[in-house]
């Protein structure tokens, strides 16, 4: 068992939504009207979910395969006169970058945004040894300078106003507190981005996709800031996971057309940039980092969420997400993909997670890669149950639940004794919102006049083979 | 070499004892009937949608006049097309660092795609990469006739394996960091024109 504190998301999401007025309800308004984009640009393209599906067993077929394509994709890389290595684990990935900086007399380092160097802790490890690390990425250099963690895969201070970044901003960089356009913050951060890029004496970015057929990985971004980090220091350094293959250039079109308008409703991001071997003049290193995710391909209800392609889409559809902000989920990986990737890195610290999360299964429908998300939420709450990880509260309620629905006689007579009780029950022991912060701000919906069993015995029983 | 080598292995093996127990072939890609309409009116309507402009040029003359009107004040135009001279040829450029000062960046794309307004823009067409991402302002000459529906189609022409460094651009660099507010110019260029200008026929 990790010694690590379970992280608590309901008590986090309680202060994201008490906070003020603006912050949760503005994160709602924008996440899902990120959404409302998504789908119009899905609607667009006819074969949507054929793609949808074909890009899922692409995924499956490599995930299967997958020794053999990431010796592909070496062999190719390789040939190309990029640098390989491989990392068991983040002290590994990070010791790789370290010792490359190191060989290079590097001791500026700019970089884009990559979950994969989030999740290795990547930045801190580096600064710890006299490496300047700035994240030139926007959303991420704002959450560097605040010294937060993203909230978001896609956008990383998607929970700040435009007056938090005000003050931000003129608390480090010095800009006017009082202007809050974001023309002119944005501006401020390219005048202030742009010696660096010129100062660094390596670039750093990630990997959305490896084409093992050419030995090729791929970096999407909006800003144009992973190619400047690519093209202008003399070497550059990515982070790949292991999960990022995919077997041919043909598949990528496939990929392409879903990722985008998945995360954002745009048909690609403003920068798609391939790289394969080292630019004219510059050397490359790629470190493909595994982390537990070849573990993770051994679980067989949980392997699946190694098809993610960080799309962000469960994230803005998720009811209990865009409401939480992503820091309230206290991990790297937040919303529903966070839910089920995060337990396998630390079951414990992670237990509640699966638990916040109200099932509606909007996540799997929205997927991009079809990863069965809300199903595998649900079999992380049995794995967090079957490990006694559950809170008392919860432990208690679930008892007398599986005690019930192992004996249906009385499952029938709770129903019925419930309807009742609810009527009459005061509203406030119900509904305690000083006992339980999550129900703060919900309503519990009234109780139905007939059970479902009551109402079918009159109505439908004809029709079927229920036995009274 | 001996330690990232035993990771290597450790991670394959790791790979190889955990591979899950089912057989997935690889699904193939279908022919996908091509969207109804011109594929260079929807290549400007979608370029228009992510920040840039499309012009119809007939002559390289016609090309330098027009991007004098779009920059007049443009002190150094950095070029790596014949059709435009520029104050500097992208050629003599040795190290990146060097477009630190361009104002306009000038080069041709390979072809467009129609479902995005994306260009494709390789290492040989940049000569030196940061030409695309370090001048404040991009001008792009692309051919009409180079115009392909989807990406299927493009990654059909992409030839990877020929070129070190391509990529998709879809007009300029754009961020919606700051309560997604959509700004164009985060960290790559400004503004992007597209020039319709067909190449020149090569000499035989």
């Amino acid at each position: 068992m990790s010694t690590a504190k379970q992280v608590d998301p309901a008590a986090a999401a309680e202060l994201f939504i008490i906070h003020d007025q603006i912050h949760e309800p503005m994160h709602d308004r924008f996440l899902w009207a990120t959404m409302q984009r998504r789908h119009a640009e899905a609607a667009a393209v006819p074969e949507w979910e054929e793609l949808r599906e074909i890009a899922s067993k692409i995924k499956e077929h490599t995930l299967t395969h997958l020794d053999h394509y990431l010796e592909e994709f070496e062999a190719n890389a390789t040939k190309r006169g990029a640098h390989v290595h491989w990392a068991v684990d983040a002290a590994d990935h990070n010791q790789i970058v370290y010792s490359i900086l190191q060989d290079h007399g590097v001791t500026d380092l700019i970089k884009s945004k990559s979950m994969l160097q989030e999740e290795c802790q990547m930045t801190p490890f580096l600064q710890q040894r006299g490496i300047k690390v700035i994240e030139s990425d926007l959303g991420e250099r704002i959450q560097q300078l605040d010294g937060q963690p993203p909230s978001h895969i896609v956008f990383p201070c998607i929970h700040k106003t435009r007056e938090d970044v005000a003050q931000l901003f003129a608390r480090t960089i010095g800009t006017d507190p009082n202007n809050e356009d974001p023309h002119f913050l944005t501006e401020e951060m390219r005048n202030n981005a742009r010696p660096r890029f010129l100062a660094a004496g390596a670039g750093m970015t990630g990997g959305n996709f490896a084409i093992a057929e050419t030995g090729t990985f791929m970096v999407c971004t909006n800003e144009g800031n992973a190619d400047i980090g690519a093209a202008v220091p003399p070497l550059h350094i990515a982070s790949v996971g292991i999960e990022k293959m995919i077997p041919r250039v043909e598949d990528m079109g496939v990929f392409l057309r879903l990722l985008a308008r998945s995360a954002e409703g745009a048909p690609l991001t403003q920068y798609s940039s391939h790289f394969t071997g080292p630019r004219k003049g510059g050397e490359l290193h790629i470190v493909l980092v595994d982390n537990g995710r070849s573990r993770r391909l051994g679980m067989p209800e949980f392997w699946h969420s190694l098809k993610c392609i960080r799309c962000g889409a469960c994230m803005n559809t998720c009811p209990v997400y865009r409401r939480s902000g992503g820091l309230a989920y206290g991990a790297t990986y937040s919303g529903p993909i966070g839910v089920i990737l995060d337990p396998t890195f630390d079951e414990f610290k992670y237990s509640e997670l699966p638990f916040h999360s109200s099932l509606c299964g909007s996540c799997s429908e929205v997927c991009p890669v079809k990863i069965d998300i809300s199903d595998q939420i649900l079999k992380w709450r049995r794995v967090m149950a079957g490990k006694g990880y559950l809170p008392l509260a919860k432990k208690l309620s679930f008892a007398v639940a599986g005690h019930v629905f192992a004996h249906p006689e009385e499952y029938h007579v709770v129903e019925q004794a419930a309807e009742p009780a609810m009527s009459y029950a005061p509203h406030f022991l119900l509904f305690n919102r000083t006992l339980n912060p999550w129900v703060r701000d919900r309503e519990l919906p009234q109780p139905a006049k007939k059970s479902f069993r009551e109402w079918y015995l009159a109505n439908r029983s004809k029709h079927g083979n229920v036995q009274q | 070499m001996e330690m990232f080598n035993s990771s290597r292995e450790t991670i394959l093996n790791s790979i190889r004892s955990n591979l899950p127990k089912v057989e997935v072939g690889h699904p193939g890609i279908r022919v996908f009937q091509a969207p109804a309409g011109s594929p260079k009116a929807t290549f400007e309507q979608r370029l228009k949608e992510a920040g840039g402009v499309a012009h119809e040029v007939r002559s390289s003359a016609e090309a330098e006049s027009k991007l004098i009107l779009l920059h007049p004040d443009a002190k150094v135009i950095c070029s790596a097309v014949p059709e435009i001279a520029g104050t500097r040829r992208v050629e003599k450029v040795r190290d990146p660092h060097d477009l630190a000062d361009v104002d306009v960046g000038v080069v041709r794309a390979q072809f467009g795609v129609a479902e995005s307004g994306a260009v494709w823009l390789t290492q040989e067409d940049l000569v030196v990469d940061a030409l695309g991402f370090l001048s404040q302002h991009l001008v792009v000459l692309l051919d009409p006739r180079q115009i392909v529906p989807e990406m299927h189609a493009a990654y059909r022409r992409v030839r990877l394996h020929e070129t070190a460094f391509g990529c998709f651009m879809m007009g300029p660099s754009a961020t919606a960091d700051v309560e997604a507010t959509l700004v164009h110019g985060a960290q790559g260029a400004r503004s992007l024109n597209l020039f319709f200008l067909q190449e020149p026929k090569a000499t035989p």
